[in-house]
């Protein structure tokens, strides 16, 4: 099924504009990357630099207007060209699990309507066998009085119960890849712990193939075999979590790492990167993080650095070589 | 019928107080919206066994009893032809309702179906069909209601035809708002993702999530829709006389107002009156609730 290089989703060049009061706006730059079957990718990035905009890139889920360039090709098929019923079939095997499960479940409908309805209209499955599937896929999120829950409303269930609910939902159809945006951001951080575990154990039980976007870079690193960080719409360092964690090659990502809060050690006040971040069609010519990188050269503001392999990755910086190994004491206490 | 119910709006307790008692279809109308639905559905069973329980033939004619007013179990008298007018006005309900039923009927399905097709597909589909609606503004129910009498014949069909076209622009306007906002909720995406058909969505969740708003428009279109056919009853370009028809008697009835026997008219016009206005209190207050709770 999967394309020979045994890539199950790849995107190659990803480049998103949406049109703003008449005008086309980037918001995604030359976004490349690949996630293989059973593998978990993790996005990382602050608020506004394109990673949710790389997933409905990926659902089609795009504004009207929105004109995509590059490819997203899922199994060796082109995502970005289906219609109808292919389409149709494409989000079968590609499930989305949204930050903030209450705005995304029809408020009037029940638990038990939401979670059967794609099963019901969509693979022709019987009421009882959707509804026993639904229970069982409850019971493994961790919700055991499944058949009460399936008569409820949303409204009757707390933002924990209901993330449990999305997730077994998004389950049901039997996924091969599972786009996670988010999925803890809306609830509190105990709750967050125990979505996570249960996202987390599901996939490696049914090796499903993860996207998951978060801002905490720790979490991603723990959730996730490789992790790709995104500044201003593009990607500026794709690697395994570890050594992302460990030897950051780009100035951005070492301070990512650098600002994270510590448990031990004595800090009075958190590092923080200076500036602002930048949106995709607001940044500087030549590199997005010139201005407010503390490596910068004169060189960096003259062309876009492309994305370059390295060992175990990539990383679109012009120094990243010459830099690396003295990033992180940098960052930290920059 | 479920209703929109968002648990993040904010109702103020008093209000929500009120919204939480009466019948499950007219909750948060109060009194008054009780009160018109007791009289609408009162005016409704008229129609359905108005014609059954008219205590005389209300065409039988009898020249001699021309405009004699109360007169043993004649309880309103006779018109100028010496027609039980009681008869007259029970017999009459039927088409004076269905008519105007029929019409928001088939407009709220037309307007609906483009509206959410519009707020949909959007995009040039969206432009075309919006200005094709914009030329259907311009003409008047009544005008469409003349040129249908001469294309079909004249009588109620041509006449609720004409009004629904007429009327479908007006909807299929503000349901196209009501869905274009419904369209951009997270949960419609959520159910895009998970495959479902358009047309599912469309049905299931999008049109069933505007029925608050739906039903409203209906209601108040329905008093615009009466007093536009009695007016092209009036015109004589509805119903046909002999047969019994609210607009009709209203202006059958005029050459007896002219000679001091107004009843007739008055009688007619009374019976609209009622009906429309508790028609529109209620659709007012359901207008009310639906924006309230889809907020």
């Amino acid at each position: 099924m999967s394309a020979a290089d045994g890539r199950l989703l790849d995107v190659a060049s990803l480049a998103v504009q949406l049109p703003v009061g008449g005008e086309l706006r980037t918001v995604l730059h030359d976004v490349s990357f690949h996630i293989g079957p059973g593998e978990a990718l993790g996005l990382v990035g602050e608020s506004g630099s394109g990673k949710s905009m790389t997933a409905r890139a990926i659902a089609r889920l795009l504004p009207a207007g929105a004109v995509t360039t590059g490819t997203i090709s899922y199994a060796g098929g082109d995502v970005t060209a289906l219609k109808g019923a292919a389409l149709r079939s494409y989000r079968a095997e590609v499930a989305m699990v949204f930050q903030d499960p209450r705005a995304h479940i029809n408020p009037v409908r029940r638990i038990g309507d939401f979670m059967t309805e794609a099963l019901r209209t969509n693979h022709g499955v019987s009421k009882a066998d959707a509804v026993a599937r639904a229970i069982g896929l409850l019971a493994e999120v961790g919700i055991a009085d499944g058949q009460r829950r399936l008569e409820q409303h949303p409204h009757e269930l707390s933002g924990g119960l209901l993330q449990r609910v999305m997730i077994a939902s998004a389950l049901l159809t039997e996924p091969r890849l599972l786009l996670a945006d988010e999925p803890t951001t809306a609830l509190d951080v105990t709750t967050q712990a125990d979505v996570m575990a249960i996202l987390d154990d599901l996939r490696r039980e049914r090796g499903m193939a993860l996207l998951f976007i978060t801002h905490d870079l720790e979490l991603a690193s723990a959730v996730c075999d490789r992790t790709a960080v995104m500044y201003a719409g593009q990607l500026v360092e794709q690697r395994t979590s570890s050594q992302l964690h460990d030897d950051p090659l780009h100035p951005y990502t070492a301070g990512l790492v650098g600002a994270r809060p510590r448990i031990d050690g004595d800090v009075t006040r958190l590092a923080a990167i200076p500036g602002r971040p930048r949106s995709a069609y607001e940044a500087p010519a030549g590199c997005a993080f010139a201005d407010r990188c503390e490596h910068v050269e004169d060189a960096c503001g003259e062309a876009r650095p492309p994305l370059e392999p390295i060992e175990d990755g990539f990383v679109r910086c012009r120094r990243a070589t010459e830099l690396r190994g003295m990033l992180r004491a940098g960052g930290r206490h920059g | 019928m479920s209703l929109v119910e968002l648990p993040t709006t904010a109702v103020p307790p008093a209000r929500r107080r009120l919204a939480g008692r009466g019948l499950p279809l007219l909750r948060g109308t109060g009194l008054v919206g009780h009160l018109c639905a007791i009289v609408l559905l009162g005016a409704l069973l008229v129609a359905v066994f108005g014609a059954a329980i008219a205590p005389h033939d209300p065409d039988l004619t009898n020249l001699s009893f021309a405009f004699v007013g109360r007169f043993q179990d004649h309880y309103l008298g006779f018109d100028s032809q010496g027609r039980d007018l009681l008869s007259r006005l029970l017999a009459g309900a039927r088409t004076s309702i269905l008519g105007p039923l029929v019409v928001v009927l088939l407009s709220m399905l037309f307007g609906t179906v483009l509206a959410i097709a519009t707020a949909w597909k959007g995009g040039r589909f969206d432009t075309i069909v919006s200005a094709a609606l914009d030329v259907l503004f311009a003409f008047p129910a009544i005008v469409l209601a003349i040129i249908a009498s001469v294309v079909i014949e004249p009588g109620l069909k041509a006449a609720s035809l004409a009004l629904s076209v007429a009327y479908t622009p007006y909807i299929a306007r503000v349901l196209r708002s009501a869905a274009l906002r419904e369209r951009s909720r997270d949960y419609i995406a959520a159910l895009e993702v998970q495959g479902l058909r358009a047309w599912v969505i469309c049905v299931r969740h999008l049109g069933r999530n505007m029925l608050p708003i739906i039903v409203a428009q209906g209601t108040i279109l329905f008093g615009y829709a009466m007093v536009d056919l009695a007016a092209i009853s009036f015109l004589g370009l509805g119903v046909q006389p002999p047969q019994a028809d609210w607009g009709v008697m209203v202006a059958t009835g005029q050459s007896g107002v002219l000679q001091g026997y107004p009843m007739e008219s008055l009688c007619a016009g009374l019976c609209i009156v009622v009906v429309v206005i508790a028609v529109n209190l209620l659709g007012e207050r359901l207008s009310d609730r639906s924006t309230l709770v889809t907020r």
